[in-house]
């Protein structure tokens, strides 16, 4: 394997593992807050997280450049505040990942929390539990199942985004030359040997976590009918 | 000022609104007896804080204010215990983790230990259980365990017992007995069945349609025609009795109520202690002079205080013996043939095996 193939899988580990904490960080309040609430903004805002869904990612990897020109109020925050530029740098593929895979943390954290039942945090409170100790002691672990599967989710979607990474990251080995372009990249350049084992290694990342996921999901569900 | 103050206007849905103005002993267990859907469980949470009263609601606790028109005090700072119909209990803790969550997150203050606990609510050998491998009785002890450690100052207890079977419901019952006799804890307790009301409780506020009717002593209420209570189906007479002595032979038991005598089945409390009888209306029949023949035992001299006045074919009769109260249901034409008339002394026939034996009366 080249050094700029591991390059590549070091890079694309660090982005998803950055993206994956960030996202638990920023969903977990999000799901909260859009699973207790009724009304319209929070169907809006659940719509917009909902959208990387269905939007080719060239189109989102489109606007966030806009957002990420040097010439913007971001770009240039960004220019003042670390001296470098956004677009087309390690920071703007995490930004753009956090937002690209954020449904697919935030909803298994929705579903999860509008399941714990009203009546046990009410229970808890009069048990002495402030709000965030009935989090932290009844809706952490009750959905515990929950944040493994998002945590799994966001980190294989975001090793496996394409479009968004390369519109705003551009192809810069070692900086943002992740596995998805580095295999574009020996694809356009007719190295197929390395195109192979790229390719191979996602498929069976992928299908592996997907494996260990639904299997879980099946064990429980028997043992639950049993 | 002690007691628990309460003025509280809570709406709800479909135009049903909670307004009661009263204030309740902090002593001794008060149930909150009515129909579903007179505000019964919206009360008690209005008390804990779980639905907010509207403002200008007073909520007072002795000399400590949980809602005025200033502020209101959240459910996790009001050191409430709550039990509620379904127990609650949480699914991912075991039975000792469950107590254990009330006993770390409670005041300092505190002071009823696991071991006192378990010994009253025989968990023993419930501890390392999962919640889901409980009974419903089961759980239900472990949620009145678990409310009891937080080392609330008012337990409020919303039909704990409606989901259990008869066998569960008496230990319960029982359980919740010496509870009250073991710890100063002032309790509220939700029911819709007058005969938990009537084994546990020492005050009764009725409530109806969001609206407090009738507020006093268990005793008294019971046995007053003018109360909704006296027109059930099941309407009884609760009184004190003390046990006089057993009667091996015949397998009876001799209880003494204000100086007269009442033969019951059999008992398994010791001589002397004081225990409250229940004596339904339907069972209890008079007459103007004593029978001398009769297959019924226990026939008492009593004088008629009351006659409810009414056309239908059965009236209520309020029978004084000694200081305490009976009630009678007899026909209308029984009452004009007989020609009651208040103040006549008279007899009342008890059929013995109406005379069930309940509770433990707290002194």
């Amino acid at each position: 394997m080249s050094n700029a193939e591991l390059d590549a899988i070091y890079l694309t580990i660090a982005l998803a593992s950055i993206t994956t904490v960030l996202l638990l960080i920023l969903g977990t309040p999000l799901a909260w807050w859009l699973s207790r609430r009724r009304g319209n903004v929070p169907a809006l805002l659940e719509a917009v997280v909902a959208m990387p869904l269905i939007l080719p990612p060239t189109v989102l990897g489109f606007y966030l450049l806009l957002l990420f020109a040097p010439n913007t109020f971001l770009g240039r925050f960004w220019q003042e505040l670390t001296g470098s530029q956004l677009a087309f740098s390690f920071s703007a593929l995490v930004i753009g990942s956090v937002i690209y895979s954020l449904p697919f943390v935030v909803q298994p954290l929705q579903t999860a929390f509008e399941r714990i039942p009203q009546n046990l945090l009410q229970a808890a409170a009069t048990l002495g539990a402030r709000p965030l100790d009935q989090f932290r002691s009844l809706v952490l672990p009750l959905s515990r199942r929950s944040f493994i599967t998002a945590a799994s989710l966001g980190f294989a979607h975001t090793v496996g985004e394409f479009g968004v990474v390369l519109m705003i990251g551009g192809n810069i080995p070692g900086e943002t030359q992740v596995l998805s372009i580095a295999l574009y990249d020996s694809v356009e350049s007719l190295r197929f040997t390395e195109a192979h084992r790229l390719a191979g290694a996602l498929v069976v990342f992928s299908l592996g976590l997907l494996f260990l996921l639904y299997r879980r999901d099946r064990q429980s569900s028997w043992r639950v009918r049993a | 000022m002690s007691g628990l103050t309460l003025n509280i206007i809570c709406g709800g849905n479909k135009g049903f609104s909670l307004e009661l103005d009263c204030k309740v002993s902090a002593i001794g267990i008060t149930a909150i007896y009515g129909p579903s859907g007179s505000g019964k469980s919206t009360l008690l949470d209005c008390i804990a804080g779980l639905r907010q009263a509207e403002p200008g609601s007073v909520i007072r606790l002795n000399n400590e204010t949980w809602q005025d028109a200033s502020f209101t005090t959240p459910v996790w700072q009001r050191h409430i215990g709550y039990v509620f119909q379904d127990a609650r209990l949480f699914p991912h803790l075991n039975v000792q983790q469950n107590l254990d969550y009330a006993l770390t997150r409670r005041p300092r203050s505190g002071n009823i230990h696991l071991n006192q606990v378990v010994t009253w609510l025989e968990l023993d050998d419930l501890l390392s259980r999962s919640t889901d491998t409980l009974s419903a009785g089961q759980k239900q002890r472990v949620a009145i365990g678990r409310a009891l450690l937080s080392a609330p100052r008012l337990l409020l207890l919303d039909e704990p017992l409606a989901n259990l079977d008869h066998a569960a419901r008496q230990h319960c019952l029982r359980c919740l007995q010496r509870l009250s006799q073991e710890l100063q804890l002032p309790m509220l307790y939700v029911s819709h069945d007058i005969e938990e009301v009537s084994q546990l409780a020492d005050h009764l506020l009725l409530l109806e349609q969001g609206r407090l009717v009738e507020q006093g002593s268990l005793l008294t209420l019971c046995s007053r025609l003018d109360t909704r209570l006296s027109h059930e189906e099941q309407a009884a007479a609760i009184l004190t009795a003390r046990v006089a002595q057993h009667d091996a032979e015949y397998g009876l038991s001799e209880l003494t109520v204000d100086g007269h005598t009442l033969l019951v089945n059999h008992l398994p409390h010791a001589v002397g202690q004081s225990r409250r009888i229940r004596i339904p209306a339907r069972d209890v029949s008079v007459c103007r002079h004593r029978p001398l023949d009769s297959s019924i035992l226990n026939i008492l001299p009593v004088s008629v205080v009351e006659i409810e006045d009414t056309n239908a074919a059965r009236l209520l009769v309020r029978l004084s013996l000694g200081s305490q109260y009976l009630l009678a249901r007899i026909t209308r034409k029984s009452c004009v043939e007989l020609e009651l008339c208040i103040g006549d002394n008279i007899y009342a026939q008890i059929k013995s095996a109406a005379l069930l034996m309940e509770t433990t009366d707290p002194a």
